[in-house]
């Protein structure tokens, strides 16, 4: 079900003969592309990461919901620091990926996974690896913001007190610093103690926000992060996004193409649960590689 | 010449009118009609309670008029058919009461909440296809047959633990204990069923955001999930001991009918329940004051259950405000 | 947005002492093992509280259980009559409980305004659910049983609807004449030619000659005083035509009296009262299933809420209602307290055949073969619970049949 690699190897690409051809010439020219693709242990198109800095990597990567093929083939590298985007039309993979980054599908009993999914080295899907302590280096923030009903308070220092034993001084500056780097410190100060449920969407989200980076991860996901606020709490989280880059890898998956235009330094294009293209965001967006990436970031389908 | 245009939208008007208008004044008159039924029906409902505590008031304040209520409510003897010496003091009673209720509480709120939580957070859909229908099984049992359960299995298997692990003859023929044990696994479905109502109530999204910050199941549970279904979960014991304390066939049975004032499970109680049974299965005339006297100690049940009724509701009202 | 990051988060996060990772694996797993104990626990408890009961009841199990009464003799005992008394109380009190019930529920859901008045009767309903039903039992005896005294006590009713009072007398042959009479306590003036009427004999097949129901009319002779009487059949002697042996009422089935006293009308409204907030709740669960949506619809062809509620969301909850009226049904017929109170005997060796007949139902049998201590009286108990249990099962398997068969998706 999951295999194991060993840490830092390159896996070898055998694309070709995974892809069956298609009558489709969209399908063709994919093929045609990959097939050009040199032996590095990156995607298709131009531009590869340099190795040192790939923070996630997917490899061989396929999952299934029960008997629905839900990702094919997928080979992916995530930069470590820099915010890739996942863009694509609706149901075309983006979140289920995201989800196996830290594992949230292993709570979907029809979940399974088969390939080569690596953190920093480490294999995410080797069933000795301990779930728990893959959140706390990939946290994760959702579409709809999901605070627990519990003081404002309570909700940023619920994750680091399940890893960690804090002094109380010790605590409340976590969470003080958490807030303000999450920039909801000033809104919040003076009601540390109240619901967190009293707060409007956008507040929610950035307590969210702040809630996942109190636990200290490598790694943000974000899923839709915006996608339910209105456009002024929208802005305020993409400037908390480009602020928070350069202290973690993000991986936002987004259906907006503007924000992830705006807010990412690279971007991967989904189409049928299969990754099309990867690039920097600029080139995705102004000269894509292939077709359909085209047809979709300039809105002809989607 | 011009064959007229197919015309659907117009033909389908044409059909639609054609038929007989309703008289609009004959369905509003029968609408208020019906509205006052309706509204006459739930009425009824306040009818019934208004009854209730008129018939007990009145009946109480006749008993009060042969037994003070000051000797009622602070005496602690209760023999109201020794002839002369009669004393109407309702603690033993009320203590009965709430020892059998105590011991259900011990028994039946931690496992079933346990048991909920089982239900709704680890066990798999195809065991919870079995477990429910056993729940629903058990919350369907009359309260005779845990009466029976009580006295011919309970009691003699706590004799038998408490002459193994003592070496004494702790338990009699009747116990607080047995029956406190039999109405906890009556009240059992109950807890189980409300608190895991309470508990899948909580949004899905509460328990992805506790699992992406890395926690277990445990914590979950315990740190997430319980907090968040605290005012179902508080409301379901309150309703499991309000059962518990109206409950009047397994005491009846297995309890016991010596009124005395204890805190040992294994002595035999009388509850207030047991008491009426008492008196309304023998043969003390309705004028005499042991009649009546079971009108006053009903009065005190339904006063005991009203109360816990109202504290359920503002319960639940408070943290519906603060959590949604 | 500038950064603030002295002290930095990473730092302050690496402030706290790690925990073991082990030990919190070892808490969930215990966690769940505890959790597992414990359900098997609940699950442990039903299966030996029914393993004991078949055990005991299990070889009482003869046809004969059903269609005899209840004797002296454990070995010839029987519930004819209280599951004959079930059926009937639980009947009274579907055909009372479920119009009313399901109608207050259908004012609380669909038609109610949002006051206090409304919430007064909403949270009377919740408190209602929760009393004893010993006090119902309670309830019942003073407004069925004995009516608040209005129609005198129970043993002589003040008024009775469709009886026929008799004066009771011996003729020569020692058997009994019935006369019928204006009054309790005042004889009819009798003379010769007169109807009265006399049991029918039957003979057995084994030669015993019994008593039948029906009485056949005969002509009276009323023999003048200082004669010889001769013996007859109708022949009744002056001197004891003066005065009735006794007076009788024929109750037929249509036999009202007031105050309802120890009968079946009163056992089925009393459980009636025990019922009724649950039908109401579980009514209005179903109410509050069907989705506004379909409302809506209706709402805006024109409908108004009456019809709505007739032709659209009633319609749509009827499963649900039906379940939920079963189950409570299934409850009305486990009670006992309530019956109780109401001061049936304990010793009833007939089924009901009218509304005012006095009865027994399952669990007051069961209870009093319980609190026997003869050893046979524990087994009948046994049996008895497992008829009553049958019965129970064939309730909730009718109702889980309802779920299955009617329940459509509504949206």
């Amino acid at each position: 079900m999951t295999t194991s690699s060993p840490a830092g190897a390159g896996p070898v690409v055998d694309a070709p003969a995974r892809l069956a051809p298609n009558a489709a010439t969209d399908q063709v020219a994919v093929i045609e592309t990959m097939t050009k693709t040199p032996p590095a242990p990156t995607t298709d198109a131009s531009a590869p990461a340099p190795e040192s800095k790939v923070c996630i990597r997917a490899h061989d990567f396929n999952s299934w919901y029960g008997d629905f093929h839900a990702l094919h083939d997928i080979a992916l590298d995530v930069p470590t620091n820099q915010v890739t985007a996942f863009i694509g039309p609706s149901g075309c993979g983006k979140s289920t990926l995201l989800r196996w980054f830290n594992r949230m599908n292993d709570t979907i009993p029809s979940a399974r996974a088969e390939g080569t999914l690596d953190l920093q080295g480490t294999d995410l899907l080797s069933s000795r690896y301990d779930v728990v302590d893959l959140r706390r280096r990939v946290g994760m923030v959702f579409q709809k913001p999901n605070p627990f009903p519990k003081s404002i308070f309570d909700n940023i220092a619920y994750g680091p007190r399940l890893h960690r034993s804090y002094t109380r001084s010790d605590l409340a500056e976590l969470v003080e610093q958490s807030l303000r780097r999450a920039a909801i410190w000033d809104e919040v100060k003076d009601r540390l103690n109240q619901s967190a449920l009293g707060l409007s969407g956008g507040q929610q989200q950035r307590l969210c926000i702040a809630r996942a980076i109190a636990v200290g991860p490598e790694v943000l996901l974000m899923d839709e992060p915006c996608s339910a606020l209105d456009p002024r709490s929208t802005a305020a989280i993409e400037d908390l996004i480009r602020d928070l880059r350069h202290q973690y890898t993000i991986v936002i998956v987004t259906h907006n193409m503007q924000q992830a235009a705006r807010v990412s330094d690279r971007t991967a294009f989904f189409y049928e649960g299969r990754l099309v293209e990867s690039d920097e965001t600029e080139r995705i967006f102004t000269t894509p590689a292939h077709r359909e990436t085209e047809d979709y970031v300039s809105g002809r389908f989607g | 010449m011009t064959a007229a245009p197919h015309d659907p939208a117009g033909e389908l008007f044409e059909l639609a009118n054609r038929g007989r208008s309703r008289s609009r004044r004959r369905r509003d008159g029968g609408e208020a009609i019906i509205k006052v039924v309706l509204a006459g029906c739930a009425a009824f409902s306040v009818l019934i309670t208004a009854l209730i505590i008129a018939i007990l008031a009145y009946e109480a304040a006749r008993f009060f008029m042969d037994v003070s209520v000051v000797e009622f409510l602070t005496g602690t003897e209760w023999s109201p058919l020794l002839g002369e010496e009669k004393r109407f003091g309702v603690w033993p009673l009320v203590a009965g009461t709430l020892l059998v209720t105590l011991v259900a509480a011990i028994f039946a709120l931690p496992t079933g909440l346990v048991t909920a939580v089982f239900l709704s957070e680890y066990a798999p859909a195809w065991l919870r296809a079995i477990l429910k229908p056993v729940l629903e099984v058990l919350a369907g049992i009359p309260t005779v047959v845990y009466g029976f359960f009580a006295l011919l299995v309970i009691n003699p298997s706590l004799q038998w633990v408490a002459k193994v692990f003592t070496g004494e003859e702790l338990f009699g023929s009747y116990s607080a204990g047995a029956a406190g044990i039999a109405v906890g696994i009556m009240i059992l479905p109950i807890v189980t069923s409300l608190s895991e109502d309470a508990l899948r109530s909580v949004p899905r999204g509460l328990r992805d955001g506790a699992y992406a910050l890395g926690s277990t199941r445990f914590d979950t549970s315990v740190r997430v999930v319980i907090p968040g279904a605290l005012g179902g979960i508080m409301a379901s014991y309150l309703l499991a001991i309000t059962r518990a304390i109206g409950e009047t066939m397994i005491v009846a049975l297995a309890a016991g009918g010596l009124a005395q004032l204890t805190v040992l499970p294994w002595r035999q109680v009388q509850t207030m329940t047991a008491y009426m049974v008492q008196i309304f299965l023998g043969d003390a005339p309705a004028t005499g004051v042991e009649f009546k006297s079971s009108f006053a100690v009903a009065a005190l049940l339904f006063l005991m259950t009203l109360l816990l009724t109202l504290a359920g509701y503002r319960i639940l009202a408070r943290f519906r405000e603060e959590y949604e | 947005m500038s950064d603030e990051r002295t002290p930095n988060l990473p730092e302050l996060v690496e402030r706290g002492e790690p925990r073991s990772q082990s030990r919190r694996r070892a808490f969930d797993r215990g966690f769940l093992i505890t959790c597992l104990a414990i359900t098997a626990i609940a699950v442990l408890a039903l299966g030996v509280l029914l393993g004991s009961i078949l055990i005991e009841g299990l070889p009482g199990l003869r046809w004969s259980f059903f269609t005899e009464y209840a004797s002296r003799d454990p070995a010839k005992a029987g519930i004819r009559a209280p599951l004959w008394g079930s059926i009937w109380v639980a009947s009274i009190c579907a055909i009372v409980a479920l119009p009313i019930g399901i109608a207050t529920a259908v004012w609380l859901e669909e038609f109610a305004p949002k006051n206090r008045i409304t919430g007064f009767i909403r949270l009377n309903i919740s408190n209602l659910a929760g009393v004893p039903s010993i006090v119902y039992g309670i309830l019942g005896l003073t407004l069925f049983v004995r009516m608040f005294g209005l129609f005198g006590p129970i043993q002589a009713p003040e008024l009775e609807i469709g009886g026929r009072l008799y004066a009771i007398y011996y003729d020569t042959m020692q058997e009994p004449i019935r006369v019928p009479a204006a009054e309790r306590g005042v004889a009819p003036e009798l003379k010769t030619g007169d109807i009265g009427y006399v049991q029918e004999i039957e003979e057995t097949p084994d030669g015993d000659l019994i008593f039948t129901d029906r009485w056949t009319p005969v002509t009276l002779t009323i023999v003048p005083e200082d004669a010889d009487a001769p013996e007859g059949y109708g022949i009744i002697e002056a001197w004891q035509a003066e005065e009735p042996a006794d007076f009788e009422i024929e109750r037929p089935w249509y036999y009202v009296q007031f105050p309802f006293g120890q009968s079946v009308l009163a056992g089925g409204l009393t459980l009636m009262l025990v019922v009724l907030p649950i039908v109401i709740i579980s009514s209005q669960e179903a109410l509050r299933a069907v989705p506004g949506s379909l409302r809506t619809g209706s709402l805006a062809m024109g409908a108004t809420k009456w019809q709505t509620t007739r032709k659209v969301t009633l319609p749509a909850s009827i499963p649900m209602i039906m379940t939920g009226s079963i189950l409570a049904m299934s409850r009305a017929i486990g009670e006992a307290a309530p019956i109780l109170v109401l001061g049936v005997a304990l010793f009833i060796t007939d089924t009901p055949s009218s509304l005012m007949d006095s009865f027994t139902v399952l669990p007051m049998q069961i209870y009093n073969w319980t609190s026997r201590w003869q050893e046979d009286f524990r087994a009948l108990a046994a049996t008895g619970i497992i008829v009553l249990l049958m019965v129970l099962l064939a309730f909730n398997a009718i109702a889980v049949l309802i779920r299955q068969k009617l329940q459509r998706p509504l949206s």
